[in-house]
């Protein structure tokens, strides 16, 4: 699914390194958790996956399904099934949820040379998939995101995910700002979607998202780099022990 | 009428000048009436039009940017149009002329014309003041329109559209407006062209507000792209009245709107709210005041542009408050998306403030698309270019969302997005 190798990244603006050296692999149907302390690099990796411009790749490749998506802008890597569900949602007044879904859709489907929706199947799906996260009509009605609590904000990013059936998820701190339940439906929303030609990346810092959410495998980022991997008991050995001993250990 | 030897006119205004000799027999009006347009006309050849030395026409030198006058066409042929909201009940003036139809309980309109005729409109064919260009080239040449009257107490299920359509040519027209004391009422006031042959569009609207009065007033002018479009807006508001004011520019090539509001009731409160979407070389000055006279009052202006191609934009913002008129609260802001380097656009708010216990506020920005929510809208599958059109016009969605009424905002929602889709 998804070959990461040596990849080296800076900010455009002012070239500072954020990834060092990166490399990761994760296999079809595989679930890998990212982990590390603030600052390490992990929403930097997720926005260069997804194509932000304000990252220039200096170094290495990503290699999607065997290709590298470097030169595909974030609208052609999303209709390649790329989603990133943000660590923080853009709020973005004047344009409709509703009308946003149904354009965010379209247009993949387009992309890919499927043939639009309609709108009675457009609004069924969103219907459907709303009920199943809790989502109300009224939240559907509002400007996309704006006056979201931050637990409604990624719920509504979860529901975008379920809607666009992408192929490689990444999930940057969805579990931040969620409530127990709201964390449960959200676990709920993802692993109905775990499937054996999709991969799922899920960035968090708490052991609890992974209680629900299991992952196969487990990386930690520090500096720009992965210094460690292993399987979900990696992530229950950080919960206890925090990071000093594998940064130890790297450095 | 003699032309005094010595004054140099421009093409255009010796165009005006000989235009009313010719039409003269012909315009509508008594003895009252004629000297009324004989007063204005002869004050407009001996001021000419207003350069950028006069300070209210400082962005806009008329002298220079309007480069001719089309003659008056007898037996233009535009057509009425369907209504932007369906179902609206529609007034219409159509080449100039008002055509007045069966209307619903509470609302009549008579044609203007009349009132030349009776010169009872004459003592109304004044200019504001001495740099009134508009209301002098309005006053000399109006031969119609529409005189609406909106009972006290009345509401109304669907908006009133009051229609001004041509192809080309010269149509000048007045519109006063009474709403009665209480009376709610939506009215779109639209100006547009049919045809692509240049027209020159002078209309003056004129309305009272009584008190506790609600109105929703939108005027909408697409004329043509040849066109020139001089308007004046003036409203006065009664105790408690309130009126929501939204003017849209999504066409002409020369247009200036002038708004004059007198919030002069206690209580009374002025909602305005500007969009204007400026493509290709054309220039559109947004000319506003507002009179606090009273305590009590309030307004806010949000004025949002897009700039494309060579086109330029002017919004000046006038809030004067009177000495007497305590807690008074006023905000302005003027936005400005420039989405082209040879786009340009002039803002000059001005507050003039004599009484001291007042919040009073003003902000003029220039903004361009912004990349995070491009970024998020892309790496939702919707390709840059529609990205972008989504953001501008969300720009402007925004003001129009205030609206509420669902058909309204779906209506001018679409309005706007035609606008972009042809010239973005
Ligand atoms: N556009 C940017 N401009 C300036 N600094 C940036 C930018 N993007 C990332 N950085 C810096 O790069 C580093 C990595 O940031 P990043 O957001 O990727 O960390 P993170 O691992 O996601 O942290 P957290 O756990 O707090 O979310 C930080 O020091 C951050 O300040
Ligand atoms: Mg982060």
């Amino acid at each position: 699914m998804l070959e990461i190798k040596n990849l080296h990244a800076r900010i455009a603006e002012d070239g500072t390194e954020i990834i060092r050296g990166l490399n990761l692999t994760v296999n079809d149907g595989e679930v890998a958790a990212i982990m590390g302390p603030n600052g390490s690099g992990k929403s930097t990796l997720s926005y260069i996956l997804a194509g932000r411009e304000d990252y220039e790749v200096t170094e290495g490749d990503i290699l999607y399904n065997g290709e590298s998506i470097l030169e595909l802008d974030p609208a052609e890597r999303a209709a390649k099934g790329v989603f990133l569900a943000f660590q923080y949602p853009v709020e973005i007044p004047g344009v409709a949820t509703m009308q946003f879904l149904k354009v965010a859709m379209n247009e993949q489907r387009k992309a890919r040379g499927e043939d639009e929706l309609t709108t009675p199947d457009f609004m069924r799906r969103v219907k459907e998939a709303a009920a199943e996260l809790q989502i109300s009509p009224e939240m559907l009605r509002r400007p996309l995101n704006v006056g979201f609590s931050g637990g409604e904000k990624k719920r509504a990013e979860i529901l975008q995910m379920a809607l666009l059936e992408p192929k490689l998820c990444v999930l940057d701190e969805t579990d931040s700002g969620l409530d127990i339940d709201a964390l449960k439906i959200v676990a709920d929303g993802v692993n109905a979607l775990r499937a054996p030609d999709r991969s799922v990346i899920v960035i968090t810092h708490y052991q609890r998202l992974l209680d629900y959410i299991v992952p196969d495998t487990v990386h930690v980022l520090y500096k720009g780099q992965v210094i460690k991997s292993g399987d979900k008991t990696l992530a229950h050995e950080l919960e206890a022990n925090g990071y000093a001993d594998i940064i130890g250990a790297a450095a | 009428m003699n032309i005094q030897a010595g004054i140099k006119l421009t093409a255009a205004e010796a165009a005006l000048v000989e235009s009313y000799n010719e039409q003269v027999g012909e315009l509508p009006g008594d003895g009252a009436t004629l000297l009324a347009r004989d007063t204005l006309l002869s004050d407009l050849k001996e001021a000419g039009l207003p350069t950028r030395r006069v300070e209210a026409w400082h962005y806009t030198d008329l002298k220079a940017l309007l480069k001719s006058v089309p003659a008056f066409l007898h037996g233009a042929s535009a057509q009425r149009v369907e209504p932007i909201v369906p179902g609206s009940t529609v007034l219409s003036v159509v080449n100039g002329k008002a055509h007045t139809r069966l209307l619903p309980e509470g609302i009549t309109a008579k044609s203007y014309a009349d009132t030349l005729l009776d010169g009872s409109a004459a003592a109304g064919l004044v200019a504001r003041d001495a740099d009134d260009v508009i209301g002098r080239i309005n006053g000399s040449f109006v031969r119609d329109g529409l005189i609406v009257e909106i009972a006290e107490g009345a509401a109304f299920e669907a908006p009133i559209e009051i229609q001004s359509v041509q192809n080309c040519g010269q149509v000048n027209t007045r519109f006063p407006v009474r709403f009665g004391a209480g009376a709610k009422a939506t009215v779109i006031e639209r100006h547009l062209a049919t045809g692509e042959d240049a027209a020159l569009v002078t209309s003056v609207t004129d309305m009272r507000l009584a008190d506790d009065a609600e109105v929703t007033w939108i005027i909408f002018q697409s004329e043509g792209e040849a066109d020139t479009h001089l308007a004046q807006f003036k409203a006065e508001l009664g105790a408690n009245a309130k009126l929501r004011l939204y003017v849209i520019n999504g066409g002409g090539k020369l247009v200036r709107q002038e708004i004059h509001i007198a919030v002069a009731g206690e209580g009374s409160d002025l909602t305005l709210r500007g969009i204007n979407l400026l493509g290709g070389e054309s220039h559109t000055d947004v000319t506003f005041t507002v009179g606090h006279d009273v305590p009590h009052t309030t307004s806010t202006e949000v004025i949002r542009n897009v700039v494309l191609d060579r086109a330029r934009g002017v919004f000046q913002g006038q809030i004067r408050v009177a000495q007497d008129a305590q807690k008074t609260d006023a905000k302005m802001s003027c936005n400005t998306l420039l989405l082209s380097d040879d786009a340009e656009f002039s803002a000059k708010p001005e507050l003039e403030i004599f009484a001291d216990d007042v919040q009073c506020g003003h902000g003029a920005t220039v903004i361009d698309i912004d990349h995070t929510q491009l970024f998020y809208l892309m790496a939702r599958g919707v390709p840059e270019n529609k990205a972008r059109a989504m953001l501008v016009n969300a720009f402007v969605a925004e003001i129009v969302e205030e609206l509420e009424d669902e058909t309204l905002v779906e209506a001018l929602e679409g309005v706007i997005s035609d606008w972009l889709e042809k010239h973005a």
